[in-house]
């Protein structure tokens, strides 16, 4: 099933051949009116882009979603890959095959392919590679973090832009190959909901040249093997790379500051914010808005900053920014007064109204509107469809065992509405793959008092990262029961294919793979038969050893994209 | 649009399924064809699960967030009813509710009335208006599936919409897939049908 997230049934977006065409559009100087995330893809066709990798997740599932249906028609290899880590490692091989590569996904997926990309930005770019990332502050479609990737930039020392609309992503995407064909780095482009899932006029540029899959991997170890002692001259190169590229991101036209003392830094969806609020407020400020998230460009705000009384720092979730401003406040000017997250909240996306009372303040407006009263909201939960067949699945244990002398570990797909009513069935939720892996600590820890459990995992994230946690409940011998949930379909993010898909994967059998990693307690069963399959759910439940059920019945729109 | 006023600011709610993306295409299309900037935002997400659905639209001069901020939506276009106390932080005075009535049932909740909405949401604006518009689609049409597009294109003829009903109907012809054109033209048909009659009564 597939990373918390999701696309949902298709909708008619690009789903409709019309729409696709547009995409492909040759007319340079057309309008268009675009999603943010079809925006990168048209930024990316622009470019020329030969090879792109992806693994499903929301709000980033469009990019994906669109190359499966227009990769071959605009001459570039794509493909849904297993999990972020390997999608990553095939964008690097293409990369350092010389190909024009891009790779998507979602923030968490970040945190699965990060291992890939560090080494990564050591041993550089070959071929142009801009990597693709879509967080989602307010958590409306992530159900473990609300992750700020910004962080990685520090980590991974990989320019990073922030595009603020639709426009900005496609041309960002475009900057983004730019520079690395330049630095011969990945560039890393990072948007929020509110980007990816923004609609504009977009003016469409030059159709790339797309040249068919034309690498080739010349053999260069100085290059490409990050073994020590090499490896850390790698990393002088990289900070030398860095200077470089500081340069570069510094150039370009600062705001007249003149006849001001106060200003407004922002970035992203931010700087939006920022302009709508100008606007109500019926004033002018002098605003820098940063297009480079990563190197932090310091020249430019040290001369921005330079003669300002004051300055807000508009940004979402954590204040990075800020804190970059306040270091280079001291040496420009420590006087300057910096605000920033005293007016504006560190959790959840930032709302229009919230950055208009931040500037009021910050230019001692008055802003306030009549709320009027408080309206109770009717809270309206998501369900599974009619005829899903978690519905049986759910509904067997709760015949099969005694809900509350059993742990239920709930695992990232639609069956994490199995946490909310009617079902009620998820003790714990976190990353991909943890129903098993989390299940096997737990197991270890109650070996004195032993506690029942069962862990619920679709099969797009068995894929994912559900293999390794069975292994390891095999290899340090606990007995958890883990029930996968075949349903052919990645269908959260909007029914994207997996490897077990009969029709659009490989039907990589799902059974054969859990006995070659060991277990011998196995069962493939329907749960449209309850009968058996709650038998074998009380039959499994006192194993001794690690069991596993294979719920297999197709989600009604597998295989229907 | 009032002319002192450079933006229309709507805000679209009701679940999943009922249409809301393909009606933000329609005023996108329809805001280009105007002349007029656009912008719109969308969430595909848990919503797509029967959960509630927002988005929002901004079309005019300068604009800039796709958000509407809370109390400043022009319209708010409600596919079922209950779903329009959701959406009542976007309302102030000035803002007009057009409310299918519709009940989408909660589950594990009692229903909110038509009157007890029509109570709470006073609070906020005078301008609330209740239209069958499920039912009208349903009978006429045989479907309620384009409930929303009939709605939007009552805005449009009550000029609560910035857009004329010949610019609205120009973005239904190319915004809507070809094989779902025939019954969005014929919603508008009976969209016009209904107001003219309204306007008689």
């Amino acid at each position: 099933m597939s990373k918390n997230n999701t696309s949902g049934p298709p909708g008619k977006r690009l789903e409709d051949e019309t729409e696709m065409e547009k995409i492909l559009s040759k007319k340079t100087g057309e309008i268009i009116p675009l999603l943010g995330n079809e925006a990168i893809v048209r930024g990316a066709l622009e470019a020329g882009v030969q090879f792109v990798s992806t693994y499903p997740g929301t709000p980033a599932s469009e990019i994906g979603n669109i190359f499966y249906k227009i990769s071959k028609k605009a001459g570039a290899y794509f493909e849904y890959s297993v999990n972020e880590k390997v999608a990553m490692e095939a964008g690097i091989g293409a990369s350092f095959s010389g190909l024009k590569t891009m790779v998507a996904m979602k923030h968490f997926g970040l945190n699965v392919c990060a291992e890939a990309l560090l080494p990564f930005v050591y041993t550089g770019s070959k071929g142009p590679f801009v990597l693709f990332v879509a967080d989602d502050p307010g958590c409306w479609s992530s159900a473990q973090s609300e992750q700020n990737s910004r962080a990685y930039s520090y980590l991974a020392h990989i320019p990073t832009l922030e595009p603020s609309d639709p426009q900005e992503c496609k041309d960002f995407i475009k900057k983004a190959f730019e520079i690395s064909e330049k630095f011969k780095i990945p560039v890393m482009v990072r948007t929020t909901t509110r980007v990816s899932h923004q609609r504009m006029p977009v003016k469409l540029g030059k159709f790339g040249t797309i040249k068919a899959l034309s690498g080739k991997f010349v053999k260069d170890r100085s290059r490409f093997v990050t073994l020590p002692p090499r490896v850390m001259e790698m990393k002088e190169e990289l900070l030398e790379k860095e200077k470089k590229i500081k340069e570069f991101a510094e150039k370009g036209q600062n705001p007249n500051v003149k006849g001001f003392k106060k200003g407004i830094i922002a970035s992203g969806i931010s700087y939006l914010y920022v302009l709508e609020s100008l606007k109500e407020l019926g004033t002018s400020l002098p605003v820098l808005k940063l297009d480079f998230f990563y190197p932090f460009c310091e020249e430019k705000v040290k001369k921005f900053i330079s003669s300002l009384k004051e300055v807000l720092v508009a940004e979402e979730l954590e204040p990075f920014l800020e804190k970059e401003v306040q270091r280079t406040a001291k040496e420009a000017n420590c006087k300057l007064k910096i605000q920033g997250k005293n007016l504006l909240p560190e959790t959840g996306e930032l709302k229009p109204e919230d950055v208009t009372a931040a500037v009021a303040k910050l230019l001692n407006k008055k802003y306030s509107f009549n709320k009027g009263p408080e309206i109770p909201s009717p809270k309206r939960f998501p369900q599974l469809c009619p005829g899903c067949p978690y519905w049986l699945v759910f509904g067997g244990v709760k015949k099969a065992v005694d809900e509350k002398k059993v742990i239920f570990g709930g695992d990232i797909g639609c069956y994490m509405l199995g946490g909310m009513p009617p079902h009620n069935l998820q003790d714990f939720l976190s990353c991909m793959g943890s129903s098993i892996g989390i299940t096997h600590g737990i197991k270890k820890s109650n070996l004195k008092n032993p506690q029942k459990t069962i862990s619920f995992i679709g099969d797009s994230t068995f894929f994912h990262s559900g293999i390794p946690a069975l292994i390891n409940a095999v290899f340090n011998k606990s007995n958890p029961l883990i029930i996968i949930m075949d349903n052919s379909t990645t269908a959260m993010t909007g029914h994207q294919p997996n490897p077990a898909a009969p029709t659009t994967g490989q039907g990589i059998k799902i059974y054969d793979m859990v006995r070659a990693c060991g277990v011998k307690n196995v069962k493939i069963a329907d749960p449209a038969n309850q009968k058996e399959f709650i038998e074998t759910i009380r039959n499994f439940i006192n194993k001794k050893e690690v069991s596993v059920i294979i719920s297999k019945h197709p989600c009604k729109f597998a295989g229907k994209k | 649009m009032k002319k002192d006023k450079k933006q229309f600011n709507a805000v679209i709610v009701g679940t999943g399924g009922q249409g809301l993306i393909t009606m933000l295409q329609i005023i996108s299309r329809a805001a280009m064809i105007k002349g007029l900037e656009v912008k719109t935002s969308e969430l595909h997400g848990l919503s797509q699960r029967g959960g509630s659905v927002e988005v929002h639209a901004r079309i005019g001069r300068e604009i800039y967030s796709p958000l509407v901020a809370a109390g400043k939506a022009d319209l708010i276009l409600s596919l079922e009813q209950q779903e329009s106390l959701n959406a009542a932080v976007f309302a102030g005075p000035e803002t007009f509710f057009l409310i299918n009535r519709f009940i989408s049932p909660i589950p594990f909740q009692p229903p909110v009335s038509e009157k007890e909405i029509e109570r709470l949401l006073r609070g906020k604006t005078k301008k609330i208006s209740f239209v069958s518009a499920s039912e009208i689609c349903k009978k006429e049409l045989g479907t309620p599936v384009t409930s929303g597009i009939f709605l939007l294109a009552l805005a449009s003829l009550k000029k609560i919409l910035p857009i004329d009903f010949e610019s609205f109907s120009r973005a239904v012809s190319e915004a809507i897939p070809k094989k779902y054109l025939e019954l969005n033209l014929k919603t508008l048909s009976l969209a016009e049908k209904h107001a003219s009659n309204q306007k008689k009564d």
